[in-house]
């Protein structure tokens, strides 16, 4: 019953093909080479914005599709992690890196907490205690002092890198985040492909069988959560460099369901889905915001016809199609 | 990097001058909220002004030709400033209006100064837009924080209303709305009995409501907006605030709230708004072409809405007078120099910080009989000249005003 | 009149004893609405094992139909209290019907995230038609003006609210509880095929459960309207403390829900008196010391 992937995710067994066999790896190379040279096609900072929901996506999937967690307010990661990277640049005057580490460490801090509370209860329950407690922490960023309430905290400075290189500079801002990208994704697939992350799928699958393996399953729970938390924050902190503003936006509810509005367009479970379902969702986004009044109905059905017609997703459709 | 930009953009500058001999073209973005909160205070209806304008001028200005973009920010500053830089960026757009949601605006008023546009704010109320974050790209135009708190506040202090209680909203705009009503309260001899903070999104202010009549005050001051606005009021009227010889003074308040509300309930409301439909003959024949734009014949403008129209056709005389939008400095500079002039807010001027001045109007909301045809809603109980309405230049820490 | 005071440790404010009576009376009101919902969803999930976030969307559904009649019939407040828990409840079949029945086979989740989809569906359209500001919606004659009770100054409507809601409570916990349909309700939710066996239609039964659910959060939406701003968004944020509510309260049993909603309505209401700045997240800080101590919830079965 806690299932919520499609277990479409399993490598093909049998004979593999090369193409088969290092799909994942040939899919993350042109990945990574499409996001080299997409700058010089597309508008830098759109890509820049897109990589770290991608990422942020990336984090959510790690939990639902993995362990089976549905975390319905992740925005409380993110947004928190956003608006420390943009204090402490702004008002500590910390250099990029450290901002972004700052709100990054504040983010599995959160994540400790919440999570320790969140896992003691499964299923529907765990998706409710997640957003009420997102909930509460943007009450909390709404009154507190720092944040700046409805103004957010504005004109922070992007810095320079180590010191050294600056970021004003949109071809070094960039790099900086295509690598905490491709870094944050290299880091997940490892998680996934590990140990560790075998204990998780297991879990995902049959929680019981694996207590009765001996697995302490609420502590592998937790680290699952904190990791995707943590990876969460570090998103959410680089696009407050990125954009150089953190607001509420990034804390409400409606950015914990447009995550999972990303994921489930690119296929829950599938560990490329999340980055191909946020990039749609952004370019519709923009795309979209000529019909304007539409938005929020377009999203709502988008969420419907995946949840009824397409539950695997974009990506998950496609690998089905490509085992055949 | 930057420099070749400018380069390019100066060299374009150069060879368009030559070109077309004095056939400017300026682009302009009605960046607002068209599917969320603000959607009735701005949005479409903001739209549909700066059409009018753009219609108007066009009549008078044959040689400047002037092209609309509109966009949806969602009322996120993310979106906000990404529609931004990319219309400043990619669809070269020259100057963005409107804006509600100061999160939005300031984010927005930032990449303007960076680029170098006009960013003239109709929408957002934070007075941080002409105080310590004001820049010389950016004007603001129809109203702010500091005047709905110091207009209101004083006015209804001269009128009698001397003795408060707060119900603020307990987040930065509330708190920022509360402090300066108190300040014009005591200024002029009032006394604050008392304040409670509530919490955004407040369904029930019946809690709330009790402590307010409690302490007795004339006046019960709502310093929050929209929805709790709304709220405090309907259980106002249930719990008979009116009958213990309370009166609530709404520190931001639309025509929609109103609307929202029904007169039977809002009656009595004191508010200030700086534009209003019904005030003169020019307003209401402007109100006609503006609904007939909308294609909404039930709908009224809001001062917003009527606030986009008036700043965009000052934005296209100075361009007109410049023949050139390119440089967004040399643009608002010659904002400030003109004098404005426009069929809605009179005439008036934009000071060194980039505060528009204009007088504004201390309303009451009509009871239901007293109202004669749809959308009668206030009595105009007092004007507040332009040079009382808006924080003193000296009082605002804007960096461009040299103390 | 005497004063009660908090302890010293807790700031040490103090009301007049009266003020209490009064802020605890006003809790129940609030506590209304919050019993009302939570009884709902606790309803649509013991039977479909669904947690209808559209919830929210259906209570504002409610209020919007409500002042529709009211505009363009002018049909009044009482009528509407019948009727338009009857039109939204209707819809609620239908998206049960068209929807819903599709998701019983699958991950519970996915029920979630269907009726967050039409949550958005329906805010988005009801936003386009009529604006995002709000709607007049007047109170009826009948219930205008109020009681003295010394203490306080109590609004008829308010006392209704709590009457009213209370009705509507204990007569649902006892067709559930007490009686024969009841009975094969529960039976339906423990064990559909037995129950299929003894010949008795469990999917109507499911799609009626749904519609009547749907029916109780749009009949909230109607009390809401004559004093509180309907609006589309009135729903959306009322649903996650509600969602609070459930997490408390378990949804094992209905009682349990009633209770909880009351129970938790006075607890804002008094923190709205004793910390008005922390009245609203009270109740998600009760749900964490909750689950800290009783993880399945004040009135739960451990699942």
């Amino acid at each position: 019953m806690e299932r919520a992937a499609p277990p479409s995710t399993r490598t093909a067994t049998g004979k593999p093909s090369f193409l088969r066999a290092n799909a994942e790896a040939i899919a993350f190379v042109v990945m990574a080479a499409g996001l080299i040279v997409a700058p010089f096609f597309t508008y830098p900072l759109f890509l820049m914005q897109a990589m770290c929901f991608a990422l942020f996506a990336c984090a959510f999937n790690l939990l639902i599709g993995y362990v089976g967690l549905l975390s319905f307010g992740h925005a409380l990661y993110f947004g928190w992690a956003s608006y420390l990277a943009a204090h402490s640049a702004k008002v500590w005057g910390l250099t990029p890196e450290l901002a972004i580490l700052t709100g990054t460490a504040t983010a599995a801090i959160l994540g400790l907490v919440a999570g320790s509370l969140a896992i003691r209860r499964q299923g529907i329950y765990f998706a409710m205690i997640t957003l009420a407690l997102a909930q509460m922490m943007f009450f909390f960023a709404l009154q507190a002092k720092f944040t700046g309430g409805e103004d957010g905290i504005q004109a922070v400075p992007r810095g320079y890198l180590f010191g050294l290189i600056d970021l004003k500079n949109e071809a070094a801002m960039y790099i900086v985040v295509l690598v905490i990208f491709l870094g944050g994704f290299l880091l997940i697939y490892r998680i996934i492909h590990s140990p560790f992350g075998e204990v998780l799928k297991a879990i995902r699958e049959n929680e019981p069988r694996a207590i009765s393996l001996g697995y302490k399953t609420d502590r592998y729970k937790l680290i699952a959560f904190v990791l995707s938390a943590t990876i969460a924050g570090a998103a959410g902190a680089t696009k407050a460099i990125v954009l150089q503003l953190a607001s509420l936006t990034d804390v409400n509810w409606p950015m914990s369901g447009e995550v999972v509005l990303m994921s489930l367009v690119g296929g829950l479970g599938t560990i490329f889905g999340p980055v191909v379902g946020s990039f749609v969702i952004l370019l519709m986004q923009y795309k979209l915001s000529v019909v304007g009044e539409w938005v929020l109905v377009i999203q709502g059905i988008i969420f419907v016809s995946c949840v009824l017609l397409f539950r695997r997703g974009i990506v998950g459709e496609i690998a089905a199609r490509f085992k055949g | 990097m930057k420099k070749t930009l400018g380069l390019a953009a100066l060299t374009a500058m150069l060879l368009g001058g030559t070109a077309h001999a004095q056939q400017v073209t300026v682009k302009v973005g009605v960046l607002s909220d068209m599917s969320s909160l603000y959607s009735d205070i701005g949005g479409a209806g903001s739209v549909a002004a700066a059409k009018l304008a753009i219609a108007d001028f066009a009549k008078a200005n044959p040689n400047v030709k002037v092209e609309l973009v509109s966009g949806d920010h969602q009322n996120k500053p993310d979106v906000g400033s990404q529609l931004a830089n990319q219309w400043y960026d990619v669809d070269k757009v020259d100057m963005i209006i409107d804006t509600p949601n100061s999160g939005v605006a300031l984010a927005v008023s930032q990449i303007t100064t960076t680029k170098n546009k006009v960013f003239v704010v109709s929408g957002a109320a934070a007075s941080d837009l002409t105080g310590p974050k004001c820049n010389a790209n950016t004007v603001h135009w129809t109203y702010d924080t500091w005047m709905l708190a110091n207009g209101t506040g004083k006015a209804i202090v001269k009128t009698g209303g001397d003795s408060w209680f707060f119900l603020t909203a307990d987040y930065a705009f509330g708190h920022a709305l509360e402090r300066d009503t108190m300040a014009a309260v005591e200024k002029n001899g009032g006394k604050v009995l008392g304040k409670v903070r509530h919490p955004l999104n407040t369904n029930d202010f019946s809690s709330f409501l009790l402590q307010a009549q409690a302490s007795k005050a004339k006046i019960v001051g709502l310093a929050n907006a929209g929805g709790d606005t709304i709220n405090a009021i309907k259980a106002g009227a249930e719990f008979g605030l009116s009958k213990g010889g309370q009166k609530f003074a709404g520190l931001l308040v639309f025509a929609s709230d109103v609307n929202a509300l029904g007169l039977a309930t809002a009656q009595g409301l004191t508010l200030t708004e700086t534009w209003y439909w019904d005030l003169n003959d020019a307003n209401r024949a402007w109100t006609k072409r503006w609904q007939a734009e909308r294609n909404a014949a039930g709908k009224f403008p809001t001062m917003v809405q009527a606030g986009v129209y008036s700043g965009l056709t000052h934005y296209l005389k100075s361009v007109a007078a410049l023949k050139s939008g390119a440089d967004g400095k040399a643009v608002v500079e010659e904002m400030k120099k003109l004098p404005t002039d426009d069929v809605l807010f009179g005439k008036g001027t934009i000071r060194a910080d980039g505060r528009k001045v204009h007088p504004a109007y201390l309303l009451e909301v009509k009871a239901p009989a007293e109202s004669k045809h749809p959308g009668d809603f206030y009595h105009v109980r007092a004007t507040i000249p332009a040079d009382e309405a808006f924080r003193p230049l000296a009082e605002g820490n804007c960096p461009l005003v040299k103390g | 009149m005497f004063e009660i005071c908090l302890p010293v440790l807790l700031g040490g404010k103090c009301i007049p004893s009266g003020a209490l009576f009064g802020q605890l009376l006003i809790g129940l009101i609030n506590g209304s609405f919050y019993a009302l919902l939570s009884l709902g969803l606790a309803v649509i999930f013991g039977m479909l094992n669904i947690i209808n976030f559209s919830h929210g969307a259906q209570y504002m559904l409610g209020a919007f139909v409500a002042y529709l009649m009211l505009q363009y019939s002018g049909l009044g407040y009482w009528p509407a209290l019948i009727i338009a828990p009857l039109v939204v409840g209707l819809t609620g079949v239908i998206i049960e019907r068209v929807f819903l029945q599709w998701l019983y086979k699958l991950d519970h989740l996915y029920g979630l995230l269907l009726t967050f989809g039409l949550a958005l569906i329906i805010e988005g359209v009801v936003r386009n038609k009529f604006g995002s500001a709000g709607l007049p919606y007047t109170m009826p004659d009948s219930l205008r003006g109020g009681q003295n009770l010394g203490f306080m100054f109590l609004p008829n409507y308010r006392a209704w609210v709590i009457v009213a809601s209370l009705g509507v409570c204990i007569g649902t916990w006892f067709v559930i509880e007490r009686t024969r349909l009841g009975a094969y309700l529960r039976a339906a939710t423990e064990n559909p095929t037995l129950v299929r066996a003894f010949g008795i239609n469990v999917p109507v039964m499911i799609t009626l459960t749904y519609g009547f659910g749907v029916a109780l959060a749009a009949f909230a939406g109607v009390m809401a309207a004559p004093i509180y701003n309907v609006s589309p968004q009135m729903g959306s944020e009322l649903i996650i403390v509600v969602f609070a509510v459930v997490v408390i309260g378990g949804m094992g049993s209905i009682l349990g829900a009633i209770v909880t909603g009351f129970g938790l309505g006075v607890v804002e209401g008094l923190t709205k008196v004793f910390f008005p700045e922390a009245s609203n997240t009270v109740i998600f800080v009760i749900m964490a010391i909750v689950l800290l101590v009783r993880p399945a919830g004040l009135f739960g079965r451990r699942a």
